[in-house]
């Protein structure tokens, strides 16, 4: 699956804030129909990676090519066509505090698409549903939602116009064990239903466990390793080592499988990924 | 890839059943077109009695095409029509059972008549007006009692806070400030002269000014100008913490909001507004003198003596006595305004807007109470 195409290509990206260098020279690939968990400490970048991915931080130098089309290349209509099968789910949900959730939902399907009222109500409301909200806070407004209420209807606006390619930006953080682990279920189904292409910005040891295909772990700037979660338990790197054998790492050595695929070199090879630096 | 575009379906007859093979993507991007192929595809359908849907050739399929797919079967099967599904590609299944036709719990919708909202909604203005003015007599009551406290022990009183709001106040609203009165002054001066030149009496343009600008035109302007360039920004500052959570913040630290927000606030605004008047004063006598003497040839040392004998203290006392309950409602009602705002973006724009509205119409309230009770007493 993993070897597919690349959906998002970044070659050589530099991006810096007022002189100091965020991101320098990296490199990363997602692959079609993957869930790539990107990790890193707090300050690495990973929210700057993925802000420079849909182009809305400025980058200094490099390329990002998103469906195999350079994004700085395109005019304003194919732009809006590329951003039309992206979907982005961002930390703070990101809702427009005037609206509704349903009315929230609806916002991109109403601006790129003619449906008819009842068509849109539907969709809108299956949307919710199926980002696991209760319809009855369709109705309600951001300011009035939990915080998983609001990742889960930050989600249901994400996922509003069928994208191809979701972005999420920490989507189990701030949610209880229950709640994340029912999150990462909701994500995993959604992937395998919708044939999504997951890029997903987390600190959840768990979820990277469970529903990521490959971890891309930012350090020094640069992704310093992209692989399966084995690939990544077996990794000498010392980086890699305090952040999947620290402390809060040893729930997931237990679980059956990984623990044995972390020291099987076929599996961690098997997926002939670059960057394994 | 040579995918049909969009959604398309042929039909063929099977025995008696009509088998329909659907093509292309049926997909949301296809936007209307999704919807009038359905419509098609159900009209077609309930032609026979049995119908296979052959979704073999699909190329795209999402959760729309799915939805549309469900609900044409789901109302063929109320119509008692069956409908099979075939050739279904196990990524598809999962994508038909996840997004199967079912009737959905919508939000209600805001109902009633048009004539009932308009009652409803005059009866909750009235409402909201009248907890407007209980909650700015409670806040007054608040405000002056931090402002007592810290009279009685200064050192808690908070002075960085205070310089820097005189500084946004006072000392960066001087230039606009001192601009509109000296264009309104010569404005005033200019048509004054053209009126009274009728009856040869253009000299009194000298008491027209100075008694306009001093008493009413003056503090009016800046007080005007005050409540758009500082009460907005207050009722803004104080919104946006409120959004932040900031004034919570500051709750459960123990520190109280009206001591450190409000108290500086309304404090700055009582000391400038005075201040901004006087200024305000001086630079539209400036421009009634400028007007005066290129117009009829007043030279500034007659329009000074004139000006001498037009207006006494009084007069600029009646004015500039205004200013501090002006200073003091525009402060009320835009931190009233900010500590209401909850919720949205929207309703930060909503109470900026009512913060600048509300201070004006009080503003001139104010200076008609005044007028009235200058009149009243023979000032």
């Amino acid at each position: 699956m993993a070897a597919g195409e690349a959906i998002v290509r970044v070659r050589g990206l530099d991006v810096d804030f007022g002189g100091t260098a965020v991101l320098h020279g990296l490199d990363l690939d997602v692959y079609r129909g993957e869930v790539l968990g990107c990790v890193g400490g707090s300050g690495t970048g990973k929210s700057v990676l993925t802000r420079a991915i849909l182009g809305l931080v400025r980058k200094r130098s490099g390329t990002v090519e998103v469906f195999g089309r350079n994004v700085d290349h395109l005019v304003q209509g194919e732009r809006a066509a590329i951003e039309r099968r992206i979907g982005v789910m961002f930390q703070q949900g990101a809702l427009f505090s005037g609206l509704t959730v349903k009315q929230n939902v609806e916002v991109p399907m109403r601006e790129h698409l003619r449906l008819s009222p009842r068509l849109s109500d539907e969709l809108a409301m299956l949307k919710i549903e199926l980002a696991g909200l209760d319809p009855g806070a369709a109705g309600k407004y951001p300011s009035e939602l939990s915080g998983g209420m609001t990742k889960r209807a930050a989600l249901a606006r994400a996922l509003a116009l069928d994208p191809e390619l979701l972005f999420l930006d920490e989507p189990t953080s701030g949610l209880d064990p229950i709640g994340a682990a029912d999150f990462d279920d909701l994500i995993a189904t959604l992937q395998r239903t919708l044939g999504l292409t997951v890029f997903m910005v987390t600190h959840d040891l768990d979820s990277l466990s469970s529903i990521c295909d490959r971890v891309a772990a930012l350090a020094d700037k640069k992704v310093i390793a992209a692989g399966p979660i084995s690939a990544m338990l077996a990794s000498d790197h010392p980086w890699l080592r305090a952040y999947f054998h620290g402390k809060r790492a040893h729930r997931i050595q237990v679980l059956p499988g990984i623990s044995a695929g972390a020291d099987g070199p076929p599996e961690a090879g098997a997926g002939g990924l670059p960057a394994q630096m | 890839m040579d995918l049909p575009e969009g959604p398309e379906f042929s039909s063929a007859n099977e025995g008696d059943a009509l088998r329909l093979v659907l093509c292309g993507r049926w997909t949301v991007d296809a936007s209307a077109a999704i919807e009038t192929r359905a419509e098609a595809l159900l009209a077609e359908s309930r032609k026979a009695r049995q119908v296979v849907f052959d979704l073999g050739r699909i190329v795209r399929l999402d959760t729309a095409g799915a939805w549309l797919i469900g609900r044409t079967r789901q109302t063929l099967s109320a119509e008692g029509i069956e409908a099979r599904l075939e050739s279904v590609r196990p990524e598809f299944e999962i994508l038909l059972r996840e997004a199967n036709y079912h009737t959905l719990a919508m939000p209600a919708r805001g109902g009633g008549s048009y004539l009932l909202r308009i009652l409803a909604d005059t009866g909750e203005t009235v409402v909201s007006a009248g907890a407007d003015l209980y909650r700015g007599v409670g806040f007054l009551g608040e405000v002056v009692a931090a402002i007592a406290k810290s009279l009685v022990n200064p050192s808690h009183f908070r002075a960085t806070p205070l310089v820097f709001h005189l500084e946004s106040i006072a000392f960066r609203g001087t230039p606009i400030i001192a601009l509109i009165n000296f264009v309104s002054g010569a404005i005033l001066a200019q048509q004054g002269i053209f009126q009274l030149r009728r009856f040869g009496a253009t000299v009194f343009v000298i008491n027209l000014i100075g008694i306009l600008i001093l008493r009413d035109l003056g503090v009016l302007l800046t007080a005007i100008m005050v409540a758009g360039r500082s009460g907005s920004a207050i009722t803004a500052e104080l919104g946006s913490m409120k959004l932040q959570e900031e004034i919570d913040a500051l709750m459960v630290m123990g520190l109280r909001p009206a001591d450190i927000l409000i108290v500086p606030r309304i404090l700055a605004l009582i000391i400038s507004l005075p201040i901004l008047t006087f200024i305000a004063d001086m630079a539209g006598l400036f421009g009634g003198l400028l007007v005066s003497w290129a117009y009829e040839g007043i030279t500034p040392v007659r329009f000074l003596t004139g000006l001498q004998t037009a207006v006494g203290f009084h007069t600029f006392f009646a004015g500039i006595i205004k200013a501090p309950f002006m200073a003091l409602v525009i402060g009320l009602i835009a931190c009233v305004e900010g500590l209401a705002v909850a919720g949205s973006a929207e309703s930060l724009g909503r109470h900026v807007t009512s913060s600048v509205v509300k201070s004006i119409f009080m503003i001139i309230v104010i200076d008609g109470l005044f007028a009235m009770f200058f009149a009243g007493i023979r000032y």
